[in-house]
C-alpha cells in the first residue's frame, strides 16, 4: 500500500476553506505532510486549528478545496462518493472521541459492522470480531451493550471496530478526550502496542501532551499550517 | 448485492431499534395513519354494501323490462296487453302455472325512519308473481300475503328501518290501512329494502287503471338474452327496454357509489395529507436524532442508497403498523353496521350495511404504504446528503 519512497500518506499544497455566510473561513493553507508506513503520528494544536478536519482530508470524509491528498498511491480526493465509501471501508479504521457505537447493538455487533461491508461468511466475521475484541482485552464484554459498558470499554470498543478489517491507516480523533486518566493511559497504551506489535499506522489527534508523548512523531498545526515545533 | 442489502437490513434494524427511545412521536405519526385509514375504510365500506345492497344474487338469467325512454321503474309504464306480450315472448321459462314473469307496479309511500323519527321515502311494489321469478324470497317472519287482499310483506331491511312494519301493525297508504303480514329476505339485494303486496290490490288503491311498470322475468338460461331481447326490440306492438336485473341495479346505484366513493377519498386524502405531515415530522425527527450515528455507519463505508432505503422501510413500517391498526379498528366498529340511506335514482330509501371487504382493506393498507414513502422520502434524502464530516459533530 506504500509508495515508492515508503510514505504511506502524501499530502501536497492542500487547501480548505469554509464559507459561513459571506465569509471564507481558510482553515488549511498549503499544507504538507507524508507519513511513513509503520508510524504512530500525533498531530496537536489548538481548538479550531483544523486537526480534525486534517483528518478528515486523510480518512476521505470532506474533500480538499485545493491540492492532492494521497493514501497509499490513491488519489482520494479524485474518486466519486461512492468509491471513496468503498475505499474507506477497506483501508480506514476510525477512532471516535466518543466512541459513535450504535446504542441497539451489542459491542459485538458493533465490531462486526465494517465487516458487513466485506462478504465474508458469518462464520468469517464471528472469528474476526472474536480476534479484535481479544486484542483490545474486551472478550469477556462481547454481548454488553455500550450503555452497560465504561467509558474506557466503549473506547476499546471502538478501537476493536476500527481494525477488525484489518485497514492499512488508523485514524484516531481524540481517542481519550472523553475519558478519565486511567481509562485513556490504557487506550493509549493499546494503540501503542497496536502500532509497535502489529505494526498499524496510526494518526492521532490530541489536545494532550501526554497522549502525544505516545507516539513516534507529533506534528502541530496552527493558522492552518504544519510545524514541527510546538507554537508559541 | 448480498452486501448491498446486507447493508439494508442492518441499518433497517438499527432504525427499527431506536424507535422505543422515539416512541412518543412515532406513536403520533402511527395514530395519524391509523385515523386516516380508519375514516377511509369507514366511508368506502359505505358505499360497498350500498352497492352490494343493490346487486342481486347474480343471476344473470333474471331480466327486468321498461318502457322504451324511462331511466327507472319510476318513470315507466305499461299496459296489460304488453305485459302479458313480454311474458310470452321465447326465452322465458315457464312452469306448470305458466310464464316466469312477473308485472309490477312500483310507488313511493312515506314512512318514519326509526333512527331519525322522520318522514322516509319507502318503495311498496305490486308484484303478481314475484317470489316465483326471483326464487330468492324467503319469509322468515309470517307468511306471504294474500292475493286481492289489503296486506303486505316487508323485506327485513324496511322492517329494521322504518317503523310500523312489525308483523300484524297496519300502515295506513292511499286512504287504506294494509295489514303487514310477513317478513322476508331476499339473498341480501335491494328487494330486502322494500315493502310488497299484490299488484291487482295496489292497482286501484293508486289510480292505475290496468297499467303496469315493469316486468320482471326470468329466462330460460342467460344465453337466451339475446334471444329474448330481441323478440322483444323488433315486436312493432312493443316499445320497451330489455336489461339484465344485475345491470340495472347496478346502474341505479351508480351514482350514489360513485358520489360515496368520491367523498370517501377526498375526505381520506385531505387527512392523508396531515398524516404525511405527522410522518414528515416524525422521520425528520427520527433523522436529526441519528445523525451521527448514520454518519458513523457512513464514515465505515455504508453507502447513501441503504440508508435511504433503511429509513424508508422504517417509514412504512410505521405506517402499515398504524394503518393495519387503523384498518382493524375500522373493521370492527363499521362492518356489518346497519343504515338506510336515499337512493336519488329511485328517490327511494335503501337499507343496507356497511361493508369492509378485504380488497378494501388491502386499498387501505396501500394508502398508508403511500403516506410512509411520502413521508420517509424528503428526512431519508436529508439523511444520505449531510455530510459525513458535519453530522460526525452532532451530538
Amino acid at each position: 500500500m506504500s509508495e515508492r519512497n515508503g510514505a504511506l500518506v502524501h499530502i501536497e499544497r492542500v487547501n480548505k476553506t469554509f464559507r459561513r455566510g459571506a465569509e471564507e473561513i481558510h482553515i488549511l493553507s498549503q499544507l504538507n505532510l507524508e507519513v511513513p508506513q509503520g508510524e504512530f503520528l500525533a498531530l496537536m494544536g489548538p481548538s479550531g486549528s483544523g486537526k480534525t478536519t486534517l483528518l478528515n482530508l486523510i480518512g476521505g470524509l470532506d474533500r480538499p478545496t485545493s491540492g492532492s491528498v494521497r493514501i497509499g498511491g490513491d488519489s482520494i480526493d479524485q474518486m466519486s462518493n461512492r468509491r471513496l465509501a468503498a475505499w474507506r471501508a477497506r483501508h480506514i479504521g476510525l477512532v471516535f472521541q466518543f466512541y459513535n457505537l450504535l446504542p441497539v447493538l451489542t459491542a459485538e455487533r458493533n465490531v462486526e459492522l465494517p465487516l458487513l461491508l466485506t462478504g465474508l461468511s458469518s462464520a468469517q466475521r464471528r472469528r474476526h470480531v472474536e480476534a479484535a475484541l481479544s486484542v483490545v482485552g474486551l472478550t469477556h464484554r462481547a454481548k454488553h451493550y455500550p450503555r452497560t459498558l465504561s467509558g474506557g470499554e466503549q473506547q476499546r470498543t471502538g478501537i476493536a471496530r476500527a481494525i477488525v478489517t484489518d485497514p492499512t491507516l488508523l485514524l484516531c480523533d481524540e481517542p481519550t478526550g472523553d475519558l478519565d486518566r486511567k481509562s485513556g493511559d490504557e487506550i493509549l497504551a493499546l494503540l501503542q502496542a497496536l502500532n509497535r506489535e502489529h505494526g498499524k499506522t496510526i494518526i492521532m489527534v490530541t489536545h494532550d501532551p501526554h497522549a502525544s508523548a505516545r507516539a513516534t512523531r507529533t506534528v502541530y498545526l496552527d493558522k492552518g499550517r504544519l510545524s514541527s515545533e510546538k507554537p508559541e | 448485492m448480498i452486501n448491498w442489502l446486507t447493508q439494508i437490513v442492518t441499518l433497517t434494524r438499527f432504525s427499527l431499534g431506536t424507535v422505543p427511545q422515539r416512541k412518543g412521536a412515532a406513536t403520533a405519526a402511527a395514530v395519524g395513519i391509523g385515523g386516516v385509514v380508519a375514516v377511509l375504510v369507514g366511508v368506502l365500506s359505505i358505499a360497498e354494501g350500498f352497492r352490494a345492497a343493490m346487486a342481486t344474487t347474480g343471476d344473470d338469467d333474471l331480466v327486468i323490462v321498461l318502457r322504451s325512454g324511462a331511466d327507472s321503474e319510476m318513470t315507466s309504464g305499461l299496459s296489460r296487453e304488453e305485459t302479458r306480450l313480454i311474458a310470452d315472448a321465447p326465452g322465458v321459462a315457464r312452469t306448470a302455472d305458466g310464464p316466469l314473469a312477473s308485472s309490477e307496479l312500483f310507488v313511493i309511500i312515506n314512512l318514519l325512519k326509526r333512527s331519525t323519527g322522520t318522514d322516509a321515502n319507502v318503495p311498496l311494489r305490486g308484484v303478481t308473481n314475484g317470489a316465483a321469478v326471483r326464487g330468492d324470497i324467503e319469509i322468515v317472519e309470517g307468511r306471504a300475503f294474500e292475493p286481492g287482499r289489503n296486506e303486505v310483506m316487508v323485506g327485513v331491511g324496511a322492517a329494521r328501518a322504518f317503523a310500523g312494519l312489525e308483523v300484524g301493525e297496519r300502515i295506513r297508504v292511499a286512504q287504506v290501512d294494509w295489514e303487514v303480514v310477513g317478513v322476508f329476505k331476499g339473498g341480501g339485494g335491494a328487494a330486502e329494502s322494500e315493502i310488497w303486496t299484490d299488484a291487482a290490490v295496489l292497482q286501484p288503491a293508486f289510480q292505475r287503471g290496468d297499467s303496469f311498470q315493469s316486468v320482471t322475468a326470468r329466462l330460460t338460461s342467460p344465453s337466451a338474452f339475446a334471444t329474448f331481447k330481441d323478440a322483444l326490440t323488433t315486436n312493432p306492438r312493443l316499445q320497451v327496454k330489455v336489461f339484465k336485473q344485475s345491470e340495472y341495479l347496478a346502474e341505479q346505484s351508480s351514482m350514489l357509489t360513485g358520489f360515496i366513493q368520491s367523498i370517501g377519498v377526498f375526505i381520506a386524502a385531505m387527512m392523508a395529507l396531515g398524516a404525511v405531515f405527522g410522518a414528515l415530522n416524525t422521520m425528520f425527527s427520527a433523522v436529526a436524532a441519528r445523525a451521527r450515528e448514520m454518519a458513523t455507519l457512513r464514515a465505515l463505508g455504508f453507502g447513501s442508497s441503504p440508508i435511504i432505503i433503511s429509513v424508508l422501510l422504517e417509514s412504512v413500517i410505521l405506517a402499515v403498523a398504524g394503518g393495519g391498526a387503523g384498518a382493524l379498528a375500522s373493521y370492527l366498529a363499521f362492518d356489518g353496521f346497519q343504515a338506510a340511506t336515499i337512493n336519488w335514482q329511485s328517490f327511494s330509501q335503501v337499507a343496507f350495511a356497511f361493508s369492509v371487504t378485504p380488497p378494501l382493506l388491502i386499498f387501505a393498507i396501500l394508502w398508508a404504504v403511500a403516506i410512509g414513502i411520502i413521508g420517509g422520502l424528503f428526512p431519508a434524502i436529508r439523511a444520505a446528503r449531510m455530510p459525513v464530516a458535519t453530522a460526525l459533530r452532532e451530538v
